[in-house]
């Protein structure tokens, strides 16, 4: 960090993987002010559930929406409308796979027209250089890259995908050759976090401006698979220690963003920035979320896009209610200094660990559960015999697991 | 390790002086936010919030001036002295630059 703050500027940044042309086009009749004041800055649209990867900690539901039921281009365009209106300043173009969808650059197009800032969130797999041209054309700001490792057998096994790694190279040269902005994003766990340093000098390798060493976040398919992708703590604060190093080493040349797995935090993540504050979600089917794990929460109804506007369901809706500010918390949030620092850390996490959404985060060391959730953490991180992957695909969660070369 | 198809010299930090001559690159952008009523930097997943001085310093970068010729207007305007002013923006810029929000014209 800088030690002459320069306090000039201000700097937020966008919890997880979360933008304007120069101005916006002259029709647009400009966003409600007091709406704005309290609008979320990021909306993460998650255009589809279908991937060709099948990676075992994808942060998608365990329970896949369907083609049959995706929204269709004209509602996406109306969410971007709608978004812009609303205050939102960037969106993230996710899946699954975003370009799955055929209509992927009309969705971009209206997005870019409306003012927001425009980021696509790519396994990269399926793109050709064509495509991608197009999308730059109607608008596009930044393309995020996942790789699964830097040894391209180990990335291949790990996505089940058989030579993605090489397409991800071609890839992110196109993406500097279009004159795009490139952040290359890695999921780290046991299976590869002896290659955290390397992941970044491959990242700069590539041109990138930006890295995010993202940490899996144990909820849904990672949750299933954590036996499978927990490192240790010694692993973990070695890979600290190499980020520390390259934060140094590539000053000024690339931004690395580490995302820490809580289990070895200190305090728990205030998760999203806190629930309803500053991040929306909409669903491939068009349901609207605080967070894309918010589901896992069975106690919540969430609204859609279909039946409810935006504005009046990141405002009003009863998911984003129930645990927006503080007002909800329980003991020992309720009195805690630090309770709108990290917001009683994940609610989704809380839910799943006590089946209660309103209890404080394992994660926190004041929870009651917090010693026992370490625990977990110390044996399977230890245990020798680590078991296969259960591999992310439509109803993959009930099937025995399949090793890896699935085509 | 990786090939890439084409070699590329190892990029390198860019410090920042005097008569460096910055621009915001095309994908960083600046603008006000109208329903919020301030100005905003559009970053890849960052929203930067740049206070009335650096949001003057950033509009002067147009690609053509020097941090020098930036830093003696500025001092005529708030009739401040220019060694302060200097000061002050190049600890900005170099930590703008650093976050990849300015580039070298």
């Amino acid at each position: 960090m800088n030690e002459i703050a320069p306090t000039h500027v201000t700097e937020s940044a966008m919890p997880m993987c979360a933008r304007s042309p120069d101005g916006a086009p002259a029709v647009d009749p400009g966003p409600d002010q007091a709406l704005c004041a309290r609008a979320p800055i990021g909306m993460l649209c998650e255009l589809t559930h279908r991937c060709p990867l099948q990676c075992p900690y994808c942060s998608n539901p365990v329970e896949l929406e369907r083609v049959n039921v995706e929204l269709t281009t004209a509602e996406w365009q109306d969410v971007m409308r709608q978004a812009a209106k609303l205050g939102v300043l960037q969106i993230h173009l996710s899946g699954g796979e975003p370009t799955a969808r055929k209509d992927l650059e009309d969705i971009v197009k209206v997005a870019a027209e409306v003012g927001l800032y425009t980021n696509l969130i790519t396994a990269g797999v399926t793109l050709t250089r064509e495509r991608l041209a197009k999308l730059v054309e109607v608008g596009l700001d930044h393309v995020q890259l996942s790789i699964q490792d830097v040894d391209a057998e180990n990335a291949d096994r790990i996505a089940a995908y058989k030579g993605g790694m090489k397409k991800k190279i071609e890839v992110a040269g196109w993406v500097r050759e279009l004159g795009l902005p490139l952040t290359i994003n890695a999921p780290i766990h046991r299976q590869n976090i002896h290659n955290v340093g390397r992941i970044i000098d491959f990242a700069v390798e590539m041109g990138a401006g930006r890295v995010e060493i993202a940490h899996v976040q144990y909820y849904a398919w990672a949750l299933m698979n954590r036996a499978a992708l927990m490192p240790t703590k010694e692993a973990f604060f070695t890979a600290a220690k190499q980020v520390e190093e390259a934060r140094e080493k590539y000053k000024g040349v690339i931004v690395i963003d580490a995302i820490v797995p809580d289990y070895y935090a200190k305090f728990p993540k205030p998760c999203m920035g806190g629930w309803a504050r500053g991040i929306v979600n909409v669903t491939p089917s068009g349901r609207v979320l605080p967070c894309h794990a918010a589901e896992s929460i069975k106690t919540l109804t969430f609204d859609t896009i279909k039946e409810r506007p935006l504005a009046d369901i990141w405002l009003n809706g009863e998911a984003f209610q129930a645990y927006r500010g503080t007002s909800w918390m329980k003991e020992p949030c309720r009195s805690c200094p630090r309770k709108e620092i990290d917001y009683g850390g994940c609610r989704c996490q809380a839910f799943a660990l006590t089946g209660d959404a309103a209890n404080t985060d394992p994660a926190c060391s004041l929870s009651s559960l917090h010693a026992q959730w370490q625990a977990v953490a110390e044996v399977e991180s230890h245990n020798p015999n680590v078991p296969e992957f259960k591999y992310r695909r439509i109803g993959g969660a009930a099937k025995t697991p399949q090793s890896h070369n699935v085509s | 390790m990786a090939e890439t198809s084409e070699p590329r010299s190892a990029p390198t930090r860019l410090i920042v002086a005097g008569d460096t001559v910055l621009a915001l690159p095309r994908h960083i952008k600046l603008r006000h936010d109208e329903g919020r009523g301030r100005w905003i930097i559009l970053a890849p997943e960052r929203v930067f919030n740049p206070d009335d001085t650096a949001v003057e310093v950033l509009k002067l970068l147009d690609g053509q001036r020097s941090v020098n010729s930036v830093a003696e207007t500025l001092c005529q305007q708030y009739q401040a002295p220019l060694d302060v002013v200097t000061t002050d923006i190049l600890a900005m810029l170099q930590d703008l630059t650093d976050k990849g929000v300015l580039v070298k014209a």
